[in-house]
């Protein structure tokens, strides 16, 4: 029996290291079928509007009865004030002092304000949140998010919805090496199973998805592949790699190979 | 008085931020915004609204 291999966030600890969205599933059925089937400890959630109270009052109710940690998010926020107000909100809608800060600085790939961040994450810190700050994989953006006290980071693997996995492994190989005692989520732009098991082989403590489940042509198999391929990752980080060659070594044998030098 | 409720106009008769979310119909649970700056549960009571007040009224919804 091996033991636990749990995540810590905020020092809380984990057995699942998905965590997953609750948006964009064909029905509010397969979101809570896919969920389960992903084994995920965490569902990101989010506030708008009220519009029609009873669709919102059934989300989260059906939430709710999942039995899991809420992660609520500011997305769609575009300055500092506005994911301030929205996480204060979120806070206490939720009862949660945990946000995913989002900061949108550019539509068109929906890519973080790494200023806006660190200023928005500097106030909310300060405030008693505990910031799980969605970034870019910028080495020292990373950095600068950890010193000002952001336990956890969460820099993307590609675009949000992109599905287009580890854009640069480099740097998020970069930001493992030297934030070693961070909790490091890829957060974003995974599209496939194997996305997931090669953030984990990186040394990432997790991942954070929803469209790769929540589009798939069946989100609930698809849900089980991501939780299969988490776990694979997690192993082979653990089971450490063997080192890649340029040249070819044979694995079978070659002393007492039959027919050698018989011309 | 006339304000803005979620992109809504409203007209009411008393300006007690907690009279206008009972008139609005707001369903627990919820968090409000006036003027885009967040005002906590426990001000609701006593805050007083003036004419031509935005106010957000968010619930949750799917996240990614």
């Amino acid at each position: 029996m091996l033991p636990p291999d749990n995540i810590t966030i905020y020092g809380e600890q984990f057995s699942s290291r998905l965590l997953i969205g609750s948006a964009l599933y064909p029905s509010p059925a397969t979101m809570t079928k896919a969920i389960n089937a992903s084994g995920a400890d965490i569902v990101t959630v989010s506030l708008r509007r009220q519009q029609s109270v009873a669709a919102g009052d059934d989300f989260w109710q059906l939430i709710k009865n999942t039995g899991l940690k809420v992660l609520p998010n500011t997305a769609g926020c575009h300055s500092v004030k506005e994911a301030i107000n929205l996480a204060k909100m979120c806070r206490e809608v939720f009862a949660t002092d945990w946000i995913k800060l989002e900061l949108i600085g550019d539509d068109y790939n929906l890519q973080p304000d790494p200023f806006a961040l660190l200023e928005a994450t500097e106030i909310l810190i300060k405030d008693g949140f505990k910031v799980l700050p969605y970034c870019t994989d910028d080495l020292v953006l990373c950095q600068r998010l950890d010193e000002l006290g952001c336990e956890v980071l969460m820099p993307w693997g590609a675009p949000i919805g992109t599905g287009k996995g580890l854009l640069n492994s480099y740097n998020l190989k970069a930001i493992r090496e030297r934030l070693p005692n961070s909790t490091l989520i890829v957060d974003a732009g995974l599209g496939l199973p194997s996305h997931a098991c090669q953030a984990l082989e990186l040394g990432y403590d997790a991942v954070l998805l929803n469209s790769a489940i929540a589009g798939a042509g069946c989100p609930i198999t698809m849900g089980r592949a991501f939780k299969a391929a988490v776990e694979a990752g997690r192993f082979a980080y653990n089971a450490k790699a063997m080192p890649e060659k340029d040249v070819a070594a044979p694995s079978t044998p070659t002393m007492g190979m039959p027919f050698w030098h018989q011309t | 008085m006339d304000i803005i409720i979620n992109g809504k106009a409203l007209t009411l008769t008393r300006s007690e931020l907690k009279q206008c979310l009972i008139e609005y119909g707001a369903k627990a649970p919820f968090a409000v915004a006036i003027n885009g700056q967040f005002v906590p549960q426990e001000q609701h009571a006593n805050y007083t609204l003036n004419d031509g007040d935005c106010i957000d009224v968010l619930s949750p919804i799917q996240g990614g």
